[in-house]
């Protein structure tokens, strides 16, 4: 596409604002060619982009024990979940292209460090067991998520969203399939599941973002329908829906004060280490530079590579315009 | 013996008894049979064991080991097409490998399935060749190494589509499916690369160069081929070597490159002796596996 920057109808003509917003309000999907507010589209790139982003980054925590995996079976479907997220970055990268944004514009971003990705891929895996319990929490947090992107008002996301759900459906199984087979195995497998989940619960909570009072494009972004639920509302869902899940297989959630309340049918949970949030979303987590820096080795090591393929496609041009 | 010859040197031992034991080996041979009545000539090589099991571990552990290697480009590819291409081929590769050591364990009958077999065997147990288990290198060493396995591989399986050892020909026609793709993806890539850009020609030739060294082993015959075709899994491994060549070379050609010229083969692999390479891969894939030994996954 030689022509991405089309050159913006007025953009706050409040005519067309408020046509747009009645379509919205009426329920309707907004398509690539419809007119639509600048900060919509930028707020929408902005979404893309980091899921997107998170996809790619997402292969390596996961990506770091194919060559582990203790029985094929299990390497088998780690390689095809991999596979898959690379699979729904690159997807989603197309959706991106439809609101007038390269990906290779997107990608530059991702590797100079502006553009940001779930905060929960910086954090390292350092047992087996975290194969699980990232299918388990990491998956189903991306489901509570991405359940209510799919009703979004922008057509193309709410599309994507729809398939993508149907995999990360299948990844969390899997996830807390393994979950559940190390919960029924020998003590050091059982201590190595409870050891990862206790690493991996706090972070997972932080994924749905800051808290409601501290996300300052909240309303807008639910006035557009971008967002359909709040943080907070969100966050609330996925403990509700893991806490039963933990009970079943006989592990323990690293929250004293999680308790049920049976007024509001919700468990209540502690405070989130909200220092350790924005030190790991300004850059600071620990595994954020190592996370870059192997993005930023893929795509340098891989530059000859990729202008080898231009310059051939080149040549087979000029052969074919001179046959 | 009571002379050794040291840098040509003839070096008297004068603590030596007339039988050539010293103290201190008699000391740490204490417990085993007497020297004079063990028969310390031993055969030049370990006789092989059951032809069609061997032939069976050579097909699974070649795909095995060379999925291994391709799955360590997860996430590290030049392009996210590629990353999903290369993910989609280990995953063809080391499903092969499962059906195969499986069916080698079923036809050895000592209750051995396919995770025993990946990871409760040491490198000198591994029959794969030795192409597979050389590291990754960079994507020209990857593409060049898919290339040279892959046409291999479809006419290999071409081969024992037709075998009469019914559970291979149906392992077979499912993967000769895969490994025709295979072969149209590494040679497209071959050529991109040969044919691209100073710097890509440079290095796919040198891949290329470093690769050819072990691609005789691919077509050696020897007791467990002509073992294995008496049991029914026959291939000609001489007509499979002259149509390697046939398409190797085409698409060598249209890449520019070079074959070399008068390169010394390496093998070994098809009989347990490995590159030291393999030891490392193994320690990496077997290391959960065998900390937990009994445990179920």
């Amino acid at each position: 596409m030689a022509t991405t920057k089309k050159s913006p109808p007025p953009a706050d003509d409040p005519a067309l604002v408020a046509a747009f917003e009645a379509r919205i309000a009426a329920g309707e999907s907004i398509e690539p060619k419809d007119w639509m507010p600048e900060r919509y589209r930028k707020q929408l790139t902005r979404m893309m982009a980091q899921h997107a982003h998170s996809e790619i980054v997402g292969m390596l925590p996961e990506g770091n024990w194919i060559t582990r995996a203790p029985s094929l079976r299990r390497k088998l479907s780690l390689i095809a979940k991999v596979q898959d997220e690379a699979g729904h970055g690159l997807y989603i990268y197309c959706g991106t292209e439809t609101l007038g944004v390269e990906r290779d514009e997107l990608v530059a971003q991702l590797h100079d460090g502006t553009a940001k990705y779930s905060s929960i891929f910086n954090y390292p895996t350092l047992s087996w067991a975290d194969m699980g319990v990232i299918g388990w929490f990491v998956d189903g947090a991306a489901i509570v998520n991405q359940t209510v992107l799919a009703k979004a008002s922008y057509g193309p996301y709410a599309r994507a969203m729809v398939r993508i759900c149907k995999e990360e459906n299948f990844h969390k199984r899997q996830g807390y399939e393994i979950c559940a087979t190390l919960a029924k195995g020998t003590p050091s497998q059982r201590a190595m599941l409870q050891d990862a989940i206790d690493r991996f619960w706090w972070p997972s909570l932080m994924m749905f973002g800051p808290s409601d009072k501290d996300s300052p494009n909240s309303a807008e972004l639910l006035k557009w329908r971008v967002k359909r639920k709040t943080n907070d509302e969100l966050r609330q869902r996925f403990v509700n829906l893991t806490v039963p899940q933990a009970q079943a297989i006989g592990v323990t959630l690293p929250d004293p004060d999680l308790t049920y309340n049976p007024e509001t049918k919700n468990w209540d949970f502690g405070e989130i280490d909200w220092d350790e949030f924005w030190q790991v979303v300004g850059g600071n987590g620990p595994c954020n530079k190592e996370r870059l820096a192997a993005r930023n080795a893929a795509h340098d090591e891989g530059a000859w590579v990729r202008e080898a393929a231009l310059a051939h496609a080149a040549k087979q041009r000029r052969g074919t315009e001179a046959a | 013996m009571t002379a050794k010859s040291v840098g040509g040197a003839r070096v008297e031992r004068a603590d030596e008894d007339d039988d050539g034991r010293d103290g201190e080996a008699g000391g740490v041979g204490a417990g085993f049979a007497k020297a004079g009545d063990f028969a310390v000539a031993g055969p030049r090589r370990a006789p092989f064991g059951d032809p069609l099991v061997e032939f069976l571990l050579r097909l699974g552990d070649d795909r095995l080991i060379l999925g291994h290697r391709l799955s360590e480009w997860c996430g590290h590819g030049p392009i996210l097409e590629e990353d999903i291409a290369t993910s989609n081929m280990a995953l063809d590769l080391i499903g092969q490998a499962a059906q195969l050591l499986r069916l080698a364990g079923e036809v050895e009958g000592k209750g051995r399935d396919e995770d025993a077999l990946a990871y409760f065997r040491d490198a000198v147990h591994f029959r794969n060749c030795l192409m597979v288990e050389q590291p990754k290198g960079d994507f020209g060493y990857t593409t060049m190494r898919q290339f040279l396995f892959d046409a291999y591989s479809v006419l290999l399986w071409e081969a024992l589509v037709g075998a009469s050892h019914e559970g291979l020909a149906a392992i077979a026609a499912k993967a000769l499916k895969e490994a025709k793709y295979h072969l149209r993806h590494s040679s497209e890539w071959v050529v991109r690369l040969g044919d691209g850009t100073e710097e890509s020609h440079a290095r796919i030739q040198r891949s290329l160069d470093e690769l050819w060294r072990f691609t005789g082993e691919l077509f050696e015959r020897d007791a467990v081929v002509e073992g294995a075709a008496r049991a029914g899994v026959a291939v000609d491994l001489e007509a499979l070597r002259s149509r390697w060549d046939a398409i190797v070379r085409d698409v060598i050609d249209r890449a520019t490159l070079t074959i070399p010229a008068d390169v010394v083969m390496q093998s070994g692999g098809r009989r347990g002796r490995h590159t030291e390479h393999l030891g490392h891969l193994l320690a990496t894939m077997q290391i959960v596996a065998r900390s937990h030994p009994g445990a179920k996954w």
